[in-house]
């Protein structure tokens, strides 16, 4: 079913100058769907994931994100995607609830809509009594909670989490892999980048970028059994081995 | 002066203590940490970012004094005699130091000629490592990826031929296969001779080093070598599989034998109260037929570096 | 290659590598002396002059003659009633009036006469030097008219002189003005700048545990700075000579003697502010809000300071700018020698002692 894919890719590709940063990549992500996109430093995650963002326009090939195409329509890209990265966080001198309405406007949602929304997405964290706390004094895990449900505030059709759990704890990284599973039974499709090869375990698929193509796509179940091996650490050492370019 | 009660360990340090800021908002960064890493030992500092480990790094580098305790590194009092640990330390700090405007040669050169050495002299300590960046060796340090600037850091650290080096989350950042080598690395600058002590957020690079303690909330909360950890691992811990993972989780909380749970790579795992008599047919039973799991598989597993992170850090509360 | 040269040449790759950053260093004074020689020159040039006469003087019209001849002025009216000019100094046509009375010349002849000038002082810089220059103009025409008369021009001027600068070349006043400005930001904002950068970046850290001495490193930091502002110096004084032809009068010697050590100062005072900085943006802040914007006002180089109430003039004492402006402005344009500067020259060594001590107190060798 056509409708059902929020990300489809046809031999996309980056150049700057005679460098391929991305080349000839081709996939879909399907509605709901935990997508990993793992590849080592410099195989060219960053950069695909900008042109799916809307962020950088790709030098040939197609791209479709949440049914906008991401050369001419990278406006209404940005308007139906949520971002987070690991280094992207909320402003810290800001109360938890002044962070979510700067947020909420900044993605446009409705001005009526804006308190109700925060309201129910606290309740459903649990987080209703720091409400109006800073959020510089919260401890990181709920930080990263509220990152997160503030990134999937304006109900995008796909978040990219870029690198999300680095550093963290292992409670807090589980908590917050709990957290992306329940956005994503909610129907939100996530597109995840980790260095974490256990996180790639709980993808639903995982993609594997080696020099600016992907070279394998699957499920994590079918590509360890694919490959013989029994985790997708050693999966990703194996296929990561045989890099060329270390950027 | 030497102390030579302490300068048969590479370092010592007794019930380290650092705040910061003002009473209200004082944050305890590093509470009562001792620790003895012995000569030549590689020895790793594990915990997530904001335990306290850069802190805990700057005050052994010299870099910080503690509000209390005493530390010692190659036998010299970090506050007294920091002029001459400074002779004799590498030390890396967390955001990889080099000048981004230098190509990695200049950086190189540049760090040389600060402790008064040339390439040359020492080249044989990284020519393994360096063998790998010479063909950029004309590059500037900005335009390397995160595992080459590691590894020219590392070049830079070690060019002195320092008897200790301090690496303070040197593969954060760094993808898996990059920060493998990076181990390698490690293991083989042991040979000449030098200790090493490296932090890290990734508890799957534990295993790496002779010996380690975990780090939490500015405390120690577990030290001894990798396997001492993982054997000090006092439940039962249960992996669990069935087709519907996240459902899964959920309904194993719902058990009652079972303390805690959490995922695990493409299983669950559950430890089980201390009480518990339950077996992991007994658990994947009551899956199978209370909660209509389909392809249920549950066995007995051995405990993870993480595993024994979140116990002890569960012991801590 | 010993710590301090590798130290140094380290210092001059960021410098070269950074060519926005070099292009703006060398290229401000060049843009500063041009735009302040010129642009904002201070020069009496066509000056609007309206005439009000009551009757038809034919005196009164051969100096309307004489006065259009010259490059500052133009007559452009004509008038004969107060209302009249009134009118034209509202809607800003003119800059200056020459009133005369009615029988002007008949009564100069007799027992002198009054001239009045009215002069738009909306300009309160400019109006004084106008006026002033007028009453010359009329004078010189006067003189003229006169030579040879033993007649008495008792009523109607002040005798005027100027000093130093007979054509009131304001763009002289500008250069040592500029030159203080300059300094100041090449070295004290740049050298805290490139320190502070390092502890931004973390380079800091290694550098601190390392062998290296402070004195080392902070003399290495300064010297690359040192070399550019000397560079920039000398191109500022070519320019000064050449273009705005300032005479340079002191001698050259005495120029950059006191220039070197006014960059030292400046370095000095940078060192300062990056040993109790920590971003490149509040070091960047502090050098401007609390060096070089003061140094603009209080420096009179766009004021004089005689015009400010009390308290600034003691705030003034405290900017080394001050110092160095006036020393370089009483050697390069009055051509004084060494004696009428000794106290400025003193004043500057002294601080530069007392912040080059109080940055080596200040300086820290943990984090």
């Amino acid at each position: 079913m056509a409708d059902d894919k929020v990300i489809e890719v046809r031999n996309l590709t980056k150049k700057f100058g005679d460098f391929t940063a991305v080349d000839h990549v081709s996939f879909d992500v399907f509605q709901g769907e935990i997508f990993g996109f793992l590849g080592a430093n410099g195989a060219g995650k960053t950069t695909a994931m900008r042109m799916l963002c809307g962020l950088s326009i790709p030098t040939s090939g197609e791209g479709k994100v949440a049914g906008y195409d991401v050369y001419r329509q990278a406006e209404d890209i940005k308007r139906n995607i949520g971002y987070m990265s690991q280094r992207f966080s909320l402003y810290e001198d800001l109360r938890v609830y002044d962070n979510m309405k700067l947020f909420a406007g900044i993605y446009g949602v409705p001005r009526k809509e804006i308190p109700a929304r925060i309201d129910e997405m606290l309740q459903r964290l649990g987080l209703s009594e720091i409400k109006y706390k800073m959020v510089g004094e919260l401890p990181l895990g709920w930080k990263q909670r509220l990152a997160f449900s503030v990134a999937i505030l304006h109900r995008p059709r796909v978040i990219f989490l870029d690198e999300p759990t680095g550093g963290v704890d292992p409670s807090t990284r589980r908590q917050f892999w709990e957290m992306i599973y329940e956005a994503a039974d909610g129907g939100i499709t996530i597109f995840v980048t980790t260095h974490y090869m256990d996180e790639a375990e709980y993808c639903n698929r995982v993609s594997m970028m080696v020099d600016g193509k992907i070279v394998a796509l699957d499920s994590p179940k079918n590509l360890k059994a694919g490959y013989g091996l029994s985790s997708m650490s050693q999966v990703f050492d194996l296929i990561a081995r045989g890099a060329l370019r270390s950027e | 002066m030497r102390q030579d009660d302490y300068a048969k360990y590479a370092v010592f340090a007794d019930s380290l203590e650092k705040s910061f800021g003002k009473k209200e908002d004082k944050v305890v960064a590093v509470k009562g940490v001792s620790l003895r890493v012995e000569k030549g030992e590689l020895y790793g500092i594990i915990g997530p970012d904001g335990a306290g480990k850069t802190t805990l790094f700057r005050i052994l580098a010299t870099l910080m004094l503690p509000d209390s305790g005493t530390a010692y590194v190659d036998g010299f009092d970090i506050s007294g005699d920091y002029r001459l640990i400074r002779d004799r330390l590498g030390y890396m700090p967390g955001k990889f130091s080099l000048y981004p405007d230098l190509t990695v040669k200049e950086n190189l050169e540049f760090f040389a000629s600060v402790f008064g050495t040339t390439i040359k002299e020492n080249y044989h300590l990284i020519k393994d490592i360096y063998e790998r960046l010479e063909p950029f060796e004309k590059r500037k340090a900005s335009k390397l990826s995160g595992g080459m600037k590691q590894k020219l850091a590392l070049c830079c650290a070690l060019i002195h031929f320092p008897d200790i080096l301090f690496l303070d989350e040197p593969t954060t950042g760094v993808d898996p296969s990059s920060r493998r080598e990076f181990w390698d690395m490690l293991s083989s600058i042991r040979k000449y001779g030098i200790s090493v002590v490296v932090s890290t957020a990734y508890m799957d690079e534990a295993s790496r080093c002779d010996r380690i303690s975990m780090m939490s909330q500015g405390r120690f909360i577990g030290t001894g070598t990798p396997a001492e950890i993982i054997d000090s691992f006092d439940r039962r811990l249960i992996a669990v599989s069935s087709d519907e993972m996240f459902r899964l989780l959920r309904d194993l909380r719902d058990i009652s034998d079972v303390d805690y749970c959490y995922t695990f790579g493409d299983v669950h795992h559950v430890v089980l109260r201390e009480d518990s008599l339950a077996s992991p047919d007994n658990l994947s039973a009551v899956l199978v037929d209370k909660f209509k799991h389909e392809n249920v598989a549950a066995a007995y597993c051995k405990p993870t570096m993480e595993d024994c992170f979140m116990l002890y850090e569960s012991k801590l509360v | 290659m010993t710590q301090f040269e590798a130290f140094v040449r380290k210092e001059f790759f960021h410098i070269f590598r950074d060519t926005r950053t070099l292009l703006i260093i060398v290229g401000m004074p060049i843009v500063l002396i041009t735009l302040f020689g010129f642009a904002l020159s201070l020069e009496i040039r066509n000056v609007n002059v309206a005439i009000m006469a009551k009757q038809n003087d034919p005196m009164i019209n051969r100096l309307a003659d004489r006065i259009n001849r010259s490059d500052c002025f133009e007559v452009t009216d004509v008038v004969s009633s107060e209302a009249a000019v009134d009118s034209l100094m509202r809607r800003d046509v003119v800059d200056a009036v020459l009133m005369f009375d009615s029988g002007f010349s008949s009564q100069l002849l007799r027992d002198g006469a009054k001239l009045s000038v009215v002069s738009d002082a909306s300009n309160p810089l400019l109006a004084p030097s106008e006026a002033m220059y007028l009453i010359q103009a009329v004078n010189n025409f006067f003189a003229d008219e006169f030579e040879g008369m033993a007649q008495p021009q008792a009523g109607l001027t002040t005798n005027v002189r100027m000093l130093y600068n007979p054509q009131l070349k304001s763009s002289y006043n500008f250069v040592p003005g500029v030159m203080g400005l300059i300094l100041m930001i090449i070295c004290a904002l740049m050298t805290s700048v490139t320190i502070v950068r390092e502890k931004e970046s973390g380079t800091m850290e290694v550098l601190l545990v390392s062998p290296v001495r402070k004195l080392t490193m902070l003399v290495a930091k300064m010297i690359p700075y040192f070399v550019i502002a000397t560079a920039v110096l000398i191109i500022v004084l070519i320019l000064a000579y050449t273009v705005l032809k300032v005479p340079l009068s002191g001698g050259l010697g005495l120029i950059l003697g006191i220039s070197l050590l006014y960059i030292i100062l400046s370095l000095a005072l940078g060192l300062l502010v990056s040993t109790f900085t920590k971003t490149q943006l509040s070091a960047t802040l502090i050098c401007g809000m609390v060096f070089i914007v003061p140094s603009m006002f209080l420096s009179d180089l766009v004021f004089p300071i005689e015009n400010f109430p009390v308290v600034f003039k003691w705030m003034a004492q405290i900017i080394p700018a001050k110092w160095y402006i006036g020393a370089i402005r009483k050697v390069m344009i009055e051509g004084v020698s060494i004696m009428y500067v000794w106290k400025d020259i003193v004043i500057m060594a002294a601080m530069t002692v007392i912040l080059i001590g109080l940055s080596f107190r200040n300086y820290k060798e943990r984090l």
